[in-house]
């Protein structure tokens, strides 16, 4: 069964439509990444599938007692709020300090138990983030633009270590990213977003896709490309679609 | 023991100051300040209903204080400017509430008690609304501690853990209607939000997690509270603006102290 599907969903906010006869499935184990331009519904579509909004039409059937490990792609902690990183992994649920001790190692944060959440840099923060979501057991992890914040080398690392938890702990993910060249390389499946579902497949068909070309550009020969050619690419482009140089860093 | 107006006094005062302490955290963490104002200036437009349906005053405030929260509640999910309309709410119950109160046949009553609390006065089954009161916003606070407190962190790491982030806001708004009805005797509707906010604010530089910080803050608010309630008493002044002087003086101190500390 799957762990979550999405059928024929629709949104709108504001009177503007922004998701319309979205379906998607997750499987277990799955690594699965949404890409899209800025505007395509790819983080109403994740507050859809955690509950957060409800779809004005459609539905969305998450398996009965599924654990979703959620890594927002930003939280604003007010400064009115004291809290330490032990304190932010016991919530909602209370975890032994082996646990917590072991997630943060697990994320790639070990030792920083006792710091308060609001010093930690931009990287650590969104490891803590993770390692909070990992102690929750989930069945799915949920990571939306997790490395935004994060430079280059940072963000690489951040995605081998999900990739090792999720070959570690077998659960599924499922992420939104504008870092085409890294996800796209490490997802099973890729979702080009666009008020609806353009284009899917593996990484390899979603590329050569003419909807994803479109969104995002042939001018490098789309995101595998990019990632052999690294950097050296990435300026090119000379037509004139605003979102394709934000996608292509 | 009870007999004594002074013993009545401050546990009345010391028992608002722990309701307050408590809830005033998520007060301060929610940004919520403008949220306790209204519900406060309501309570005494609740006084004038109940003087002139002739009920307890108690029952009144609880009773408008508590549609007042339901009605923010419901504007906030509207996503509406909602501070806008909670001043428009805010200012304008408690002008009804002040015009209201003239239109009383018989009595003239004395507001002052209602708008800066009457601690002196308060008797042994007010105590029991007091203590009763902070027994519930305790209980009720530390069964739902943990959802709270996610859900004041982010609302979709609440929904992504299966809390209602919406129950939470509801479920804190009823308190504060709770902790509104039981402090318009001990300081009065004008000056519960300061009740609320000062000790949450004075205990932030001093801890390290939001259990500390609450407990804190319940600590401060009692220091306030008595100390108000001797100052009051020594100076013969008003006993609740001289509880919120007295939490305004921890918090200077606490605040220069901090800084001195760096």
């Amino acid at each position: 069964m799957s762990l979550i599907c999405a059928q024929n969903l629709e949104f709108a906010h504001g009177g503007q439509t922004v998701l319309h006869a979205v379906n998607l499935t997750l499987a277990p184990g799955e690594i699965v990444t949404i890409v899209g331009p800025n505007g395509s519904g790819k983080s109403t579509l994740f507050r859809l599938l955690i509950g957060a909004l409800q779809p004005h039409k459609g539905q969305v059937i998450r398996k009965p007692g599924l654990r979703i490990g959620y890594v927002p792609q930003k939280l604003h902690i007010d400064p009115t709020l004291p809290i330490t990183v032990g304190r932010f992994l016991n919530l909602p649920q209370r975890v032994s300090v082996g646990d917590a001790r072991q997630a943060l190692e697990i994320a790639g944060v070990p030792g920083i138990r006792d710091q308060q959440m609001a010093q930690l840099s931009g990287g650590q923060f969104q490891r803590v983030l993770l390692a909070r979501a990992l102690l929750g057991k989930p069945d799915v992890l949920m990571l939306d633009e997790a490395t935004q914040g994060l430079d280059q080398p940072g963000s690489a690392s951040f995605y081998r270590q999900i990739d090792a938890v999720r070959r570690d702990m077998g659960c599924a993910v499922l992420m939104i990213s504008h870092e085409l060249h890294v996800v796209m390389s490490a997802s099973d499946r890729v979702i080009c977003l666009n008020g609806h579902v353009c284009c899917e497949g593996t990484p390899e068909v979603v590329s050569a896709a003419p909807a994803y070309r479109e969104l995002f550009g042939t001018g490098t020969g789309g995101a595998l490309a990019l990632y052999r050619h690294d950097h050296d690419h990435a300026h090119d482009h000379d037509h004139p679609h605003t979102h394709t140089h934000e996608a292509a860093e | 023991m009870l007999d004594d107006f002074l013993v009545r006094a401050a546990l009345a005062a010391f028992g608002t100051a722990v309701a307050a302490g408590m809830l005033g955290c998520f007060v301060v963490w929610r940004r919520m300040a403008y949220f306790g104002d209204a519900t406060a200036h309501a309570a005494v437009l609740g006084v004038a209903l109940a003087l002139g349906f002739g009920t307890s005053i108690t029952l009144g405030v609880v009773i408008v204080a508590l549609a007042m929260a339901v009605l923010i509640h419901g504007l906030t999910g509207q996503g509406a400017a909602v501070d806008t309309m909670l001043g428009v709410l805010s200012h304008g119950a408690l002008a009804l509430g002040l015009v209201a109160v003239t239109m009383i046949p018989g009595q003239r009553i004395d507001l002052d008690a209602y708008l800066f609390g009457d601690v002196l006065s308060v008797t042994r089954a007010d105590l029991a609304v007091i203590w009763g009161g902070c027994a519930i916003v305790g209980a009720i606070l530390w069964w739902q501690w943990s959802a709270m407190l996610t859900a004041t962190l982010s609302p979709d790491l609440a929904y992504a853990a299966g809390i209602n982030p919406r129950r939470a806001q509801l479920v804190l708004t009823l308190l504060l209607a709770g902790v509104v009805a039981v402090a318009i005797k001990v300081v009065g509707a004008l000056l519960i939000t300061a009740l609320l906010i000062i000790p949450a604010a004075t205990a932030r530089a001093f801890a390290a997690t939001p259990e500390r910080m609450a407990m804190l803050s319940v600590g401060i608010g009692g220091v306030a509270a008595l100390g108000g309630l001797r100052l009051a008493v020594i100076y013969d002044t008003p006993v609740g603006p001289s509880i919120i002087c007295m939490a305004a003086a921890l918090f200077a101190v606490a605040t220069v102290g901090g800084k001195l500390r760096r």
